[in-house]
């Protein structure tokens, strides 16, 4: 019966596949129809662009040179202000940024409650207010990108307001 | 107006045949139906074990058994067991439907498998009345061993729509993302399934995660959004031969992707480098995107309405997320809902006539529908704190919607009175978004 499955026969093939070319990202696999065609298909994975060695819940060092600066920025409920003391981190960070030339990826998170679509408008919300407040410090716009992850990629796994907290941030990554 | 429904637990009685079925039949498959929760009676039926016409002991397939699954499936019927089948006809002539008063079936069906070929079949079926003594559809069709279970849930859906007026969504799929793993080890797929969780396999795999799937009007598309190389961006594969390509990546969010009816265009949210988030129309032969709302607020979870004329989307302008419609042609966006303060990601129904949101309801994000031609008379019909994604299926009388069993996300089915809901359990790994395929063209 379980060799019905198209996947629980090609899968392991896959995962391996996926792991010698140490990549996660975007392989895409055929519909296995028409289903009176067996095999064959296994190794007609493409494989996608090229992607950072990234994972949800990774606690990556704070960026660049300075491993006592803080890289996350946290946010109240439905809020989307930098608190004071979160201030003075995006403040050193555009000091360090304005001295290296570096270019910085700011990633906006939301927590978990409510539509999956509409928590990547939070996310970037919270990233355009870490955004302008690097530019108002004069760091070039063009040094500055965003990307909202929403709910998809919590730092903390949890339905309490402990890791709804932990969870709704900007991390600042350094680029190049 | 809200109103709520009394939702209860069915009793042992009907659950245990249902178990019996998943642990025989089911076993393998990624979603499998666990728990039913209803208010109405499902009415008992018989389908009789089809006869067998060909080489070996027995049918490749049960297709008795996959009707009777999809049936019972439905909430609406309960196939009797076989133990209280007091004959084994398998065509009309040899009906005695007497057997079939005694034990109260509403409908009975009857059918053989016949071998035509080396990998040639038909399956041939008919639906009585027993209380009539009348025929109310037999049909005659050609498989291979490919198609049978196929040609079993078009079966099915033939008996379901004479039995309910309600058009069968049993030989449809359904889409959904899965995350498993934590840290670096994090694995998102994309997966496309039959309905009842078989034949279930992964298009896509990433580390990075997958959004917001959805189904091209002919069913051979899905448009999706991944994040591989950390930045949002909109794909449409091609689910027979696995070939995709990126419609849009420009910079900041690219989300939210809906066909129009057509297929040709996507509804997609754009956000730029200066993370404005506003519905635009994309066309996908030229790439060109055309702005339909421009406001500070976050505008997203575009929808096409069936007819092609509107969009529906959700708008915090007012402060909460809130329903909004817009010509597709351009105009001022119309607020729709205006109950509670959180109603997002907005679906319509494929006949036009209910729109599903997710609701804040007392701190619960649940799922509602809403009666577009009822005073907009709001139903809950879910009843998890964290429901999202909800999807009609493509006759508009049920719905699939992703809900939370302690951590990770699981999919549920309701109709959209809210009196039937099951929950599919799956094999492990966190269950999201998932979406309802259109019906397939055979």
């Amino acid at each position: 019966m379980a060799s019905r499955h198209w996947l629980n026969k090609t899968l392991p093939l896959t995962a391996a596949t996926l792991l010698l070319a140490g990549c996660g990202g975007g392989n895409t696999i055929p519909d296995p129809e028409p289903t009176d065609t067996v095999g064959g298909s296994d190794g007609a994975s493409t494989s996608g662009g090229a992607f950072d060695d990234w994972g949800a819940g990774e606690d990556v060092p704070a960026g660049f040179d300075n491993p006592e600066l803080s890289d996350t920025i946290y946010f109240e409920f439905d809020s989307y202000e930098v608190g004071t003391d979160d201030a003075e981190i995006v403040s050193r960070h555009s000091v360090q940024i304005l001295e290296s030339g570096a270019s910085v990826r700011l990633e906006g998170h939301a927590d978990e409650r409510g539509s999956r679509e509409y928590n990547i408008g939070l996310g970037e919300r919270r990233a355009q207010a870490v955004r302008r407040m690097l530019m108002i410090q004069g760091v070039p716009a063009a040094q500055i990108s965003t990307v909202s992850f929403g709910e998809e990629r919590p730092a903390v796994f949890g339905s309490d307001e402990t890791a709804y907290a932990a969870n709704r941030r900007v991390v600042i990554r350094y680029e190049n | 107006m809200k109103t709520e429904n009394n939702q209860r637990f069915c009793t042992g009685l009907l659950l245990a045949p249902l178990l019996a079925l998943l642990l025989a039949g089911g076993a393998s498959a990624e979603l499998r139906v666990e728990i039913t929760e209803w208010n109405i009676e499902p009415a008992p039926v018989a389908v009789v074990p089809f006869g067998w016409n060909g080489n070996g002991a027995q049918a490749p397939l049960d297709v008795a058994g996959v009707i009777a699954a999809d049936l019972r499936r439905s909430g609406r019927f309960a196939p009797i067991d076989e133990s209280q089948m007091l004959g084994r006809p398998t065509r009309g002539a040899d009906v005695d439907f007497d057997d079939w008063r005694i034990v109260k079936v509403e409908a009975l069906v009857v059918g053989r498998v016949e071998q035509t070929g080396d990998n040639a079949y038909t399956v041939q079926f008919q639906l009585f009345d027993p209380f009539r003594g009348t025929q109310l559809v037999g049909y005659r069709m050609p498989a291979s061993r490919g198609t049978l279970r196929r040609v079993a849930h078009r079966a099915a859906d033939m008996i379901y729509e004479k039995l309910t007026g309600i058009k069968g969504v049993f030989a449809t799929r359904v889409a959904y993302v899965t995350a498993e793993g934590e840290g670096s080890d994090r694995l998102y797929r994309l997966i496309v399934a039959d309905q009842d969780g078989e034949n279930e396999y992964t298009i896509l795999e990433s580390g990075d995660p997958i959004m917001s799937p959805a189904w091209s009007p002919d069913s051979r598309q899905l448009a999706y959004v991944s994040f591989e190389g950390s930045r949002s961006s909109i794909w449409v594969q091609t689910l027979r031969t696995g070939n995709r390509r990126q419609v849009s990546n420009l910079p900041g969010v690219n989300g939210a992707p809906a066909f129009s009816p057509d297929g040709r265009q996507l509804v997609v949210t754009l956000g730029g480098a200066d993370g404005n988030l506003d519905i635009h129309v994309l066309d996908l032969a030229t790439r060109q995107t055309r702005r339909l709302t421009r406001h500070r607020a976050i505008d997203t979870e575009g929808s096409w309405s069936p007819d092609g004329r509107y969009i529906y989307f959700n708008s915090d302008r007012a402060g909460g997320p809130q329903v909004y419609r817009v010509p597709v042609t351009g105009g001022t966006p119309e607020r729709v809902t205006f109950e509670g303060s959180y109603n997002a990601r907005p679906r319509l129904s494929p006949d036009g006539k209910k729109l599903a949101v997710v609701h804040n309801d007392r701190g619960n994000f649940r799922i509602a529908v809403i009666d577009l031609e009822r005073d907009n008379q709001m139903v809950i019909v879910s009843a998890g704190s964290q429901d999202e994604s909800p999807s009609f299926a493509p006759n508009s009388d049920t719905l699939i919607y992703a809900t939370r069993q302690a951590r990770d996300g699981v999919l549920e089915t309701v109709t959209a009175d809210g009196l039937i809901r099951q929950r599919l359990e799956s094999r492990g790994g966190d269950v999201r978004e998932p979406v309802w395929s259109p019906f397939p063209r055979f």
